[in-house]
């Protein structure tokens, strides 16, 4: 089994989760800047892509500043000892993506589905493993289905060459003791030849306590990013994760000096704002809804006069996944001719 | 070809590939006025041989060679297996003179959207259908740019988990590719892009395609309108759930899309549940798109032929 020796490896996300926050707007110098404060603080692996993943640039999802195979480049030539990964969506990017991103440095590719259609990434897999890079498979939304069926989907993935499955909370949505049953699943059917990782968000403010859980169930890889930075409330805070770790005798290989500085010194001058448990990012974790809607549904109902939070509610109960950001535009139509009918019955 | 000269007789079809969308296929062509399917072959006894046997069908387990050893060659052959047995039947149906309309990835023959581009290809002898998001989504895109240039276009299409079957789930790279030429190519922008997106939702979602076009600053956005609406009505007369969830959506110009605005148009294809369930409509719109194809050939080519 490849991943990691340690008990607990954290990779950083900041310059991939951190692309939504920062509306796929990253630059070359903040990547170098970013990537060399994470790397001299001992993180090993640091994930730069668009925040759909590569390939991900376009009208729907948002069009990234700088195209990130270019970032990935500038990661590669700034990291000294740590690795870079890439995340690839099957769907969104093509293993053209995945060619490109080795070509430019990654080493780590981190292949993500719905949480019930592993079988759309067999192929990246199969290619992943046959350009020499290490593999994570990335079960997206995990809350929409039960530990079995997401244990079932990572049998999947590691049968097709994944070497650490996932379970990734992207609405924000795991409380608790539904991260742990999940991880737990994980680590039962695939544990003997694979890893277990953890990918939180802080809608409900539990991305740290769900990560401190998944751990104590048996994950070896954590996710996070500087200040949080991620779609909707952002993800675990990577300093926040070193310092508990570390306060609870769990060792990372991160310093946490290093990380504090890194957040503090490197991403919160160019953070546009702090990512937090606002109403509309609430929402998203109480409806379960994709947390990289949040711009795209802020946009929408600036647009057409109708409240973000209703537009993501909407999207909750339609069970819109990730890469349906075209369906927030359609929501916040129907609204807005819900609202012009009502208008019209009431006078 | 020879077509015996009988203006009224219908062409004769077959059918490979016995499975749902064969068999969906087979229900919408059995109502066609130009087209009699009389074989139905696939390589494996199966319920879909049995349906089409019950229909009063010839159909056999015994694949291409069967077929291809009746008395009475097929004129039109649809296929709708899967891109490797394409590949090796297209050769064979050339040779014997039989139409190929493939409805696999395969991509042996022009890539065709009968609204779009049939008439270039109306004497192709292996015509290809492209790919359910194509279908849905370059009539659209081809609308737009006939009325002004289109920089880049992108696709959206998500569709029900329960629709997409083994071959798409093994090979999803070869719809973003596949699509994505049709966009640029069938579509005409010099630059597209593809998106699909399965969604496992339960009850199932109706397969929905957003289409986004940059359109330059000063666009005539009624014209665009208007051609986009005339676009799906002509859609609608072989896919009749394809219809407009909105009136096309129009944002202004900015400087991250090089200067250019957007025009955003949002469908939706309800199937007609001839044989698929209704919310396959990325399913339903490609025999819907095949049968038309095949009826086109049979009315404007063999028929031709015979005048």
């Amino acid at each position: 089994m490849t991943g990691t020796q340690r008990p607990v490896r954290i990779t950083d996300t900041t310059l991939r989760d951190g692309s939504h926050a920062m509306q796929h707007e990253f630059t070359e110098a903040q990547v170098r800047a970013t990537v060399h404060a994470l790397d001299a603080a001992g993180v090993e692996v640091i994930e730069v892509s668009h925040g759909d993943g590569i390939g991900g640039s376009s009208f729907n999802y948002g069009f990234s500043k700088v195209e990130d195979i270019t970032l990935v480049r500038a990661a590669a030539e700034e990291a000294s000892q740590a690795r870079i990964a890439v995340l690839l969506v099957p769907g969104i990017g093509t293993m053209d993506d995945l060619r490109n991103a080795r070509e430019a440095g990654a080493s780590v590719a981190r292949i993500a589905t719905h949480c019930t259609e592993a079988d759309v990434s067999i192929q990246h897999f199969g290619l992943a493993r046959s350009l020499g890079m290490e593999t994570v498979g990335f079960l997206m939304m995990s809350h929409r289905t039960s530990p079995e069926e997401l244990a079932r989907q990572g049998r999947i993935m590691v049968d097709a060459g994944c070497e650490c499955v996932y379970a990734v909370d992207s609405a924000g949505a795991l409380v608790l003791t539904e991260a742990k049953a999940r991880i737990a699943a994980l680590v039962a059917e695939v544990g003997r030849e694979a890893q277990v990782g953890f990918h939180g968000h802080q809608n409900l403010s539990l991305g740290v306590a769900n990560s401190v859980l998944a751990f104590e169930s048996g994950a070896r890889q954590i996710d996070g990013s500087l200040c949080a930075l991620g779609a909707g409330a952002g993800n675990s805070p990577t300093e926040v994760l070193a310092a508990t770790f570390d306060h609870l005798g769990v060792e990372t290989g991160v310093d946490v000096g290093g990380v504090l500085e890194a957040a503090e010194e490197v991403v919160r001058p160019y953070l546009p704002r702090w990512p937090k448990a606002d109403r509309t990012a609430i929402v998203q974790g109480w409806a379960g809804v994709y947390s990289s809607f949040l711009l795209h549904a802020e946009h929408a109902a600036e647009r057409y006069g109708v409240p973000a939070h209703e537009i993501l509610q909407r999207a909750g109960e339609a069970g819109y996944v990730g890469g349906q950001e075209d369906m927030l535009i359609d929501i916040a139509l129907q609204l807005s001719q819900e609202r012009d009918l009502h208008a019209v019955g009431a006078r | 070809m020879k077509i015996p000269h009988d203006s009224a007789r219908k062409a004769r079809a077959a059918i490979i590939g016995p499975g749902n969308i064969g068999t969906d296929l087979l229900a919408k062509l059995r109502r066609s006025e130009s087209i009699e399917v009389q074989y139905v072959v696939g390589v494996v006894e199966s319920d879909g041989l049995q349906r089409a046997r019950d229909l009063g069908l010839e159909a056999s387990a015994e694949g291409l060679d069967w077929l291809l050893s009746r008395d009475e060659l097929p004129e039109i052959v649809f296929d709708a297996t899967s891109a490797k047995a394409h590949r090796a039947a297209a050769p064979r149906l050339q040779e014997a003179g039989i139409v190929a309309i493939d409805l696999t990835p395969a991509a042996v023959g022009p890539l065709v959207c009968p609204p779009v581009n049939f008439r270039e290809h109306v004497d192709a002898t292996n015509i290809n259908m492209i790919s359910c998001g194509a279908q849905a989504t370059v009539p659209i895109v081809h609308a737009v740019s006939s009325v002004v240039p289109v920089a880049y276009a992108e696709i959206v299409a998500s569709v029900a988990s329960k629709s997409a079957g083994p071959g798409t789930r093994a090979n999803i790279d070869e719809f973003t590719h596949t699509t994505s030429r049709a966009v640029r190519e069938l579509g005409g922008t010099p630059r597209g892009k593809a998106i699909i997106v399965l969604n496992p939702v339960e009850p199932p979602m109706i397969m929905r395609d957003t289409i986004f076009c940059a359109i330059p600053a000063d666009a005539d956005k009624d014209a665009i309108t208007s051609a986009v609406h005339r676009r799906v009505e002509e859609v609608q007369q072989y896919v009749p759930g394809y219809t407009l969830r909105a009136e096309p959506q129009y944002d202004d110009p900015r400087e991250k899309w090089d200067g250019n605005g957007r025009v955003t148009v949002f469908i939706e294809v309800l199937g007609a549940g001839d044989y698929l369930p209704t919310y396959a409509g990325n399913l339903d719109i490609m025999t819907a798109a095949a049968a038309r194809v095949g009826e086109l050939v049979a009315t404007e080519k063999l028929a031709g032929a015979l005048a």
